[in-house]
């Protein structure tokens, strides 16, 4: 509980310096910081256990399925990454309290900060590695908020921008990696994880899934070559500086490295990727970070050298080389926090950062000037503080490894070499700014000591630098030696934190590396020169230019596939489908299978030529519209009778009835459109879509005469034998519809229904012009309806539903059923509105279409739900024969009364979209169909 | 038979396809109806050909498979339901875009 509360408390605190802005800038960071003491209270309360090496585990349950639980860790490494978020986090608070300007808004600020922190807790605390990688995302997007906090300044939505690209793809190339993780040892839990790396690196997918995990910590923690997004951040507020870029963000990469150390070091793999990238990122961060102008530039380039050297160490994948890359992330966070936050009161004392401009600010505060030289020294690796004991194992460590044979004498030299580098830009910091003469045109003038309390911060991290440096066995041994036992999954090597180890080879590289550094200091005026004579890279255009290039590219690929012209789509979609079934049918070897085919007839030859001729015609006369609907109806009524001719009378019926209103909707349509279609694709666009249209038709034909051929199993016997004693009907089709698969048939008259609501309100509040000529010029004719059709009609009427009755009565039993009655009752209907007019009918109608075809959903889905009444399931039917006077025997079945509902959104649907094609074009007192 | 029925098939697509690639809305409206007729005896033709034997108990000795039957009768009428929606989609989009260009706009010359 109190582990989920730790990382929960920063999240939940999000909101109280949001809350308590309008009291004031105090109250509000006062506020920000109540969430993170409660959160290092807890902490602290499980330091027992953890110091004991105890490994905590709380685990709620969250996605079992996919292996992700909501699973947290408190161990030695978690705890000191903890402690060092959460101590420097509150340090920071205050710091930035009197840092931010009235201007600023501290609220959104401290929101920000909180969220992560929060994010960054549940990295260090995470059990799952899958949940890790959830807050490890969220650091991405958090920092992404602090680094363009002042979002008004375009280097700093830049900045932003370029850390949320590289870190953000790094956190992609780690879930890869973790997947893979999980998929060799099968679980995403961290205890298991670390003790099967054994099982990890004998596994084929090693390589990947490292070079994947490493990816990510590499972008995270700045490494060359991923190196140039850290100077870009520092146009964030400094306290983000001090935080993001020293204690924490960047050190999440490294904390990776440490937490999957037992799990993926100790091969060869590891060994070169990792402590080459380690050594090339520190060589090239010393360099850079001399050649600097801006303060914060100097501290950034800085921080990523000492990033590599923290890999490096962490590369040379021996247990004491892990114990000095532990010890030193400690270090760094002390010295490089306080010398971030020395920066930003410089900054915000004289207006600038720019280091050949602030000179001699010793005259002008004193007391910074003391507090940022220590740490600069620390930085340095100077005697008796901190930043030296680790530098000191550093450097032993370089000359312990041999696996690069007889050249393992380059990584101490080098090494030797970055700390020469480190010293020299350590005292360019110290002399360049306190001293080297008078301050050169500052906007602020004259500069002075900052707040007190803005230098209290500073002033804690200065005396851990100096307290852990003269006296490590009563300060820090027992949090280095748990983190440590944890990184190692236990194996705790020999190790000493004394100040002395005699004289040494360590400590003689120590003592090259001071001399040599401020001997490159001396020379820095032909450095200078040296440097300004290399040609000039600048990442951020590089990496502008690259961003640049793929959004042009992406850009390109999408308006080749998404250019807004539904030809082009329904051709890509034609050629993907046709060439999977060319796919999928090429393996059938012999098109015609074993079963013997049905004679050919001389009558169903001929409907069939006709078929296809009538298909040919429609699209030959297609520019004529009126020619080509008529083509049209001949192929349905054909199609009606190939159903009739193979022993599908309902179908027959059905598609008749369809045809019929299917027409008049189209020649309704027809009426307002253009009668001709233009002449208007390229020949070479014809033949084109005749390829198409021609390789879809081979393959239908095809695929129809394989399948037909072919031995036939199906479930028809169920149905068959079913169907009169489960459900009461010996016409199988109908008694599917109404009963087997009745469920079915109430989504599909819904689809009915909706689609006529649909089109009532697509129709609604249209008005097309009423057009008065026809293609040829020749006025349309003025007669309202035609006396013949009128009288007809109307006798027709009764009788057209008598019929429509009669096929509803007997569709249980014969063919027909519901939906044939209600299209031969919609197509009575819409004769009255043909032949007498729409306003003629309007005024008839007896009931809402709106109302019959809500009615019939209602009744078919009330009938469904009736059977649950008798513990049925759902639309389960019953039946029963009756005697009636009279008429006698007679047959019963609630699927009848579900029929009914069928029969009224048939009836109900059909017309709500026909009758109000209609109104269209009438005068505004024609009202709509309802 | 089969054989003729199989070709009959690939001409009503062929002739439905080559129309919905057309430029105006009314001849896609045309092909789709074509390819729905095509598709529906598609599906009815898996049930097999059977001639004088419906799906009615009582009626002939043996009977066509009723399932497809079942299906296809609703994909009739849904086909129709759709068609409507198109036909009057495509009317919402004369009135609104005064073109009955499938892009909702006239090309540019």
């Amino acid at each position: 509980m109190a582990l989920a509360l730790i990382i929960a408390l920063p999240f939940a605190g999000i909101f109280i310096p949001l809350l308590l802005e309008r009291f004031g800038r105090s109250a509000c960071a006062f506020g920000a910081g109540l969430a993170p003491l409660g959160a290092l209270v807890l902490l602290l309360s499980q330091r027992e256990a953890v110091f004991a090496g105890e490994v905590t585990v709380a685990r709620y349950g969250w996605l079992p399925d996919l292996g992700l639980d909501l699973a947290l860790r408190l161990d030695g490494l978690g705890f000191l990454f903890a402690l060092l978020i959460l101590g420097i986090g509150l340090l920071v608070i205050l710091y930035a309290r009197y840092y931010l300007s009235k201007k600023d808004p501290m609220g959104r600020f401290f929101g920000f900060f909180l969220l992560f922190m929060g994010s960054m807790l549940g990295v260090v605390l995470s059990e799952n590695l899958l949940l890790m990688l959830m807050f490890w995302e969220l650091t991405s997007l958090s920092s992404f908020l602090l680094i363009g906090y002042w979002n008004h300044r375009a280097d700093a939505r830049r900045g932003a921008r370029m850390a949320l690209t590289i870190t953000g793809g790094g956190g992609l190339a780690l879930l890869a990696g973790i997947l893979l993780i999980g998929h060799i040892v099968g679980s995403f839990e961290l205890s298991t994880v670390i003790a099967s790396g054994d099982q990890i690196r004998a596994h084929a997918l090693y390589p990947p899934a490292l070079i994947l995990v490493l990816l990510g910590v590499f972008t995270k923690s700045a490494q060359f070559p991923f190196h140039f997004w850290l100077p870009q951040a520092m146009a964030a507020p400094t306290p983000v500086s001090a935080f993001l870029h020293s204690a924490t963000m960047v050190k999440a990469g490294v904390f990776l490295l440490a937490r999957l150390y037992p799990a993926l070091a100790d091969s060869e793999w590891w060994f070169y990727l990792v402590s080459l990238t380690g050594l090339a990122t520190l060589l090239i961060g010393a360099v850079m970070a001399l050649f600097q102008h801006d303060l914060k530039g100097l501290l950034a380039y800085s921080t990523i050298s000492h990033l590599g050297l923290i890999t490096l160490l962490f590369g040379l994948d021996s247990q004491q080389a892990a114990v000095a890359a532990v010890f030193h992330i400690i270090n760094h966070a002390t010295f490089k926090a306080s010398l971030f936050m020395a920066a930003g009161i410089i900054d915000h004392e004289t207006g600038t950062r720019d280091m050949r401009r602030i000179n001699g600010m010793w005259k002008y505060m004193p007391h910074t000037a003391t507090l940022a030289m220590v740490a600069s020294l620390a930085m340095a690796g100077v005697p008796l503080l901190n930043g030296f004991l680790s530098k000191e194992m550093f450097f032993a460590e370089t000359l312990e490894q041999h696996l690069l044979g007889s050249f393992y004498w380059t990584i101490p030299v080098l090494a030797t070499v970055a700390g020469a580098f480190s010293v020299a830009y350590s005292v360019r910091f110290i002399h360049d700014v306190f001293f080297n003469g008078e301050p050169i045109d500052l906007p602020k003038y004259p500069p002075h000591e900052p707040a007190r309390y803005m230098k209290i911060p500073v002033e804690v991290l200065v005396l851990l630098c100096l307290v852990v440096g003269m006296l490590p066995g009563y300060t820090v041994a027992s949090l280095l030696a748990t983190a440590v036992s944890a990184t190692l999954n236990g194996d705790v090597p020999e190790y000493s934190l004394s100040i002395w180890h005699g004289f040494n080879l360590p400590l003689l590289m120590s003592f090259v590396a001071l001399a040599g550094g401020v001997g490159i200091y001396s020379m820095r005026k032909w450095l200078f020169l040296w440097y300004q004579g290399l040609p000039n890279v600048d990442s951020v255009l590089v990496f502008e230019q690259a961003m640049r290039m793929l959004a042009d590219a992406a850009r390109r690929i999408s308006l080749l596939l998404d250019n807004g012209s539904l030809q082009r789509y329904l051709l890509l979609m034609l050629v993907s489908v046709l060439v999977l079934v060319v796919y999928a049918l090429t393996p059938l070897a012999p098109l015609a299978g074993p079963v013997a085919l049905t004679p050919l007839d001389t009558a169903t030859l001929g409907g069939m030529a006709l078929l296809a001729v009538a298909s040919l015609l429609t699209v030959i006369y297609h520019r004529r519209r009126l020619v080509s609907l008529m083509m049209l109806s001949v192929v349905g009524l054909l199609v009606s009778l190939t159903f009739a001719r193979y022993s599908a009378p309902d179908l027959a019926l059905t598609q008749l009835s369809v045809e019929v209103v299917s027409i008049i909707l189209l020649i309704l349509a027809l009426f307002f459109m253009p009668e001709r279609t233009p002449v208007e694709s390229s020949s070479l666009r014809v033949f084109r879509d005749f390829l198409v249209a021609g390789g879809c038709g081979v393959m239908v034909a095809l695929l129809t005469f394989a399948v037909l051929s072919r031995p036939y199993d199906s479930i028809a016997s169920f149905f068959l034998e079913n169907s009169v004693s489960g459900g009461g009907g010996t016409n199988v089709v109908n008694v599917i519809l109404v009963d087997f698969r009745g469920f079915d048939t109430l989504g599909e008259i819904s689809v009915l229904a909706i689609a006529a609501i649909g089109i009532y309100g697509l129709l609604h509040g249209l008005r097309l012009p009423h057009p008065t000529h026809d293609y040829g010029g020749r006025r349309w004719s003025g007669d309202s309806h035609p006396m013949i059709l009128y009288v007809l009609a109307r006798a027709l009427l009764p009788m057209a539903l008598l019929v429509s009755v009669f096929i509803f009565l007997r569709g249980h039993n014969l063919p027909g059923g519901g939906f044939i009655a209600g299209l031969i009752t919609a197509v009575a209907l819409i004769l009255q509105y043909v032949a007498l007019g729409v306003s003629w009918a309007q005024a008839r109608q007896p009931l809402s279409y709106h109302a019959v075809c809500g009615a019939g959903l209602l009744i078919a889905a009330c009938t469904g739900l009736g059977s649950l009444l008798f513990d049925h399931p759902f639309l389960t039917s019953a039946f029963g024969h009756f005697e009636i006077p009279l008429i006698g025997d007679i047959e019963l079945a609630t699927a009848m009364l579900f029929d009914l509902g069928v029969y009224l959104v048939v009836v109900g649907a059909t017309l709500l979209m026909l009758s109000n094609i209609g109104h269209v074009s009438q005068e505004a007192s024609c009202k709509e169909v309802l | 038979m089969e054989a003729v029925l199989a070709v009959t098939l690939g001409v009503m697509v062929t002739c439905g396809v080559y129309l919905i690639l057309r430029a105006r809305v009314f001849p896609v409206v045309v092909g789709l109806t074509l390819i729905s007729y095509a598709v529906n005896l598609f599906i009815f033709s898996m049930g097999r050909l059977a001639t004088g034997a419906p799906a009615v108990i009582g009626k002939s000795a043996s009977h066509v498979d009723p399932l497809p039957q079942a299906l296809v009768l609703t994909a009739i009428v849904i086909g129709f339901a759709m068609t409507a929606f198109v036909v009057v989609l495509a009317l919402r989009g004369l009135g609104e875009l005064k073109t009955d260009h499938v892009d909702g706009q006239e090309p540019r010359e």
